[in-house]
């Protein structure tokens, strides 16, 4: 399967929904090693994606993902603004100029995206951060494409190693954000951003698989 | 929840309007994107000074806006850091040739967003210079945090880089003297109560009655260590110990001294604190030149207090007295 417009939009929406249903979870999490705030600034920046989306709606997919980097960029702000606006404004400019991108495209796209954040956060693996979920992701979108995978087995192995991912920051010790100033008091909780990441990973696979 | 808003979403905008009404003499509020101006910005030949972070610190940093202090503040949404487009337009608000500085509090958002807003500020020719404030020491200042918060010493750096541009330093000068500021100052938090983020609607973590929380910095996020709750003799002993050993402060030393309320504990408390923290500099033979007490670095309704110390020079005595007229600070006008 290929993914054009109509299925990168539906991708945001369903985001949209996705993080203002979870914006509570979100927040709570936020609330024991942060500054509760992850749910409430997740659910604001989709919601002015979608808003900007309907405004001025995109005519190829390399603008869909910049308009969702500008909205995120400034109505997110915190940390979580300007790392996954980076990773919009990268998938943006990773994104081919065709009206549908094939699997390999999409993978380019994670993965320029997730570089992006690497580069505007500075952190890595095992800082308890968003990355703890996108990194091995990514990984695992790379083994499936090297396999020939389908897309939707390419996105569900991404979903399902974010989701590992995720559930293992739980141990960790924070060295990055503003949970690490808990030191190891951060461990025991699972990291916000790391889990918004799983929801939107999930949400890819859950959009993009027929 | 109990606050007195309209509807939690509201609160930022609502409060700059009153803001606004309040001190029509004194700053404007633009909107889209949202930043306070001074009236009379931008100054020619002056150096800009621009700060910004999160809502409900208030005083900070709307309310120190105004002749003297800062040319314009960028306020986030409540506890968030505020957007590169919002930085980015004050910046190019205030610029009057010189240049301008950004004041920015070390917090992984306030950084990451005012990197994003000075790379904006660059390609459009506006020599930018930041400095992070980081004088926390109830932070571990190691490879494995974020480093050291900005809390109580960003208001003593926005007063004086505010008098040193009004007096005509340079952006190079203005910076270092940021820099000195900083590199002079330690404080240190504790808390009584939480605080509740309106949008969150229910207090960011729980205390019990004889608990306290120490080390907290201006978010309501937890603190360094929880313990039983001490009389305030022992607990501002506590602080200025932990403060004072870090720089470290010595006999002879003059200072610049902050006791700060974070939003919900009554001046008397805070006079008593500041009673304390003056007879244990004494006993030091360090001298409090200069002295705030009251709500400068809020967090919302929390109840505590933070004690911030600057190690001050002649420089920075001569700037403290400079005039200042803006809503949260003001003397000498
Ligand atoms: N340097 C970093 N690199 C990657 N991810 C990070 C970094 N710092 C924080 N994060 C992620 O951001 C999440 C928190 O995002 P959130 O929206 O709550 O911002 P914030 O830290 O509260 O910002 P602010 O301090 O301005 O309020 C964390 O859970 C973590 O996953
Ligand atoms: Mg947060």
């Amino acid at each position: 399967m290929a993914v054009g417009k109509p299925e990168v939009l539906k991708w945001l929406e369903v985001l949209q929904q996705v993080y203002a249903e979870n914006r509570q979870w979100l927040t709570e999490l936020d609330s024991a090693i942060g500054d509760a705030d992850h749910g409430i600034n997740m659910d604001r920046g989709f919601t002015a994606v979608k808003a900007e989306l309907a405004a001025h709606p995109p005519s190829e997919i390399r603008s869909v993902f910049q308009s969702v980097a500008t909205a995120l960029i400034r109505h997110v702000g915190g940390a979580a603004g300007p790392l996954y606006g980076t990773f919009f404004l990268r998938a943006a400019a990773a994104c081919p100029r065709k009206t549908e991108i094939e699997a390999a495209d999409v993978v380019a796209l994670f993965q320029a995206g997730i570089k992006g954040i690497e580069q505007r956060g500075k952190a890595v693996g095992g800082d308890k951060t968003m990355l703890d979920a996108l990194l091995p992701a990514l990984d695992a979108m790379r083994k499936g494409l090297e396999n020939g995978c389908s897309l939707a087995a390419i996105l569900d192995a991404g979903a399902v190693a974010a989701h590992a991912g995720m559930l293992a920051t739980v141990a960790m010790q924070a060295h990055k954000g503003r949970a690490s100033y808990m030191g190891a008091r951060s461990i025991g909780h699972q990291d916000p951003g790391a889990t918004s990441s799983y929801l939107l990973l999930k949400a890819a696979a859950d959009t993009w698989r027929s | 929840m109990k606050k007195l808003i309209n509807h939690p979403q509201n609160v930022p905008a609502e409060f700059l309007a009153g803001l606004a009404l309040a001190h029509a003499d004194i700053l404007k509020v633009c909107l889209d994107p949202v930043y306070v101006v001074r009236v009379d910005a931008p100054v020619p030949g002056k150096t800009g000074i621009v700060s910004g972070g999160g809502s409900g610190h208030e005083p900070m940093h709307v309310g120190y806006v105004g002749k003297g202090m800062l040319d314009a503040a960028c306020p986030g949404q409540v506890f968030t850091s505020p957007t590169p487009d919002q930085i980015e337009a004050a910046t190019r608000a205030v610029n009057g040739g010189a240049g301008v500085l950004h004041i920015v509090k070390n917090y992984t958002g306030d950084i990451m967003n005012f990197e994003m807003a000075a790379e904006l500020c660059q390609e459009r020719g506006i020599e930018v210079r930041a400095v992070v404030i980081n004088d926390d020491v109830a932070v571990e200042d190691s490879l494995y945090t974020a480093g050291r918060r900005g809390v109580g010493v960003t208001v003593f750096a926005e007063k004086l880089c505010g008098a040193a541009a009004q007096r005509g330093y340079d952006l190079a000068r203005v910076e270092a003297l940021c820099r000195k500021v900083n590199g002079n100052g330690r404080s240190m938090g504790m808390a009584l109560t939480s605080c509740t983020v309106p949008a969150a609607g229910k207090p960011t973590f729980e205390l019990g009655e004889d608990e306290m929380e120490m080390g907290i910095g201006i978010h309501g996020e937890p603190g360094r260590e929880r313990m039983p709750l001490l009389p305030a003799a022992e607990l501002t002993a506590r602080m200025a110990a932990t403060i004072l050993a870090d720089l470290p402060f010595r006999g002879g030393d003059e200072v610049i001294a902050m006791v700060n309320g974070m939003g919900g504990t009554p001046l008397m408390e805070l006079y008593l604190v500041y009673g304390e923290l003056e007879r244990i500099l004494r006993g030091l033979r360090i001298r409090v030149a200069r002295r705030l007490v009251g709500n400068y670095i809020t967090s919302l309704e929390m109840a505590g207090c933070s004690i911030t110390l600057l190690k001050a020079d002649d420089e920075m005595r001569a700037l403290w007295d400079d005039p200042v007229l803006t809503p949260g600070l003001q003397w000498g006008i």
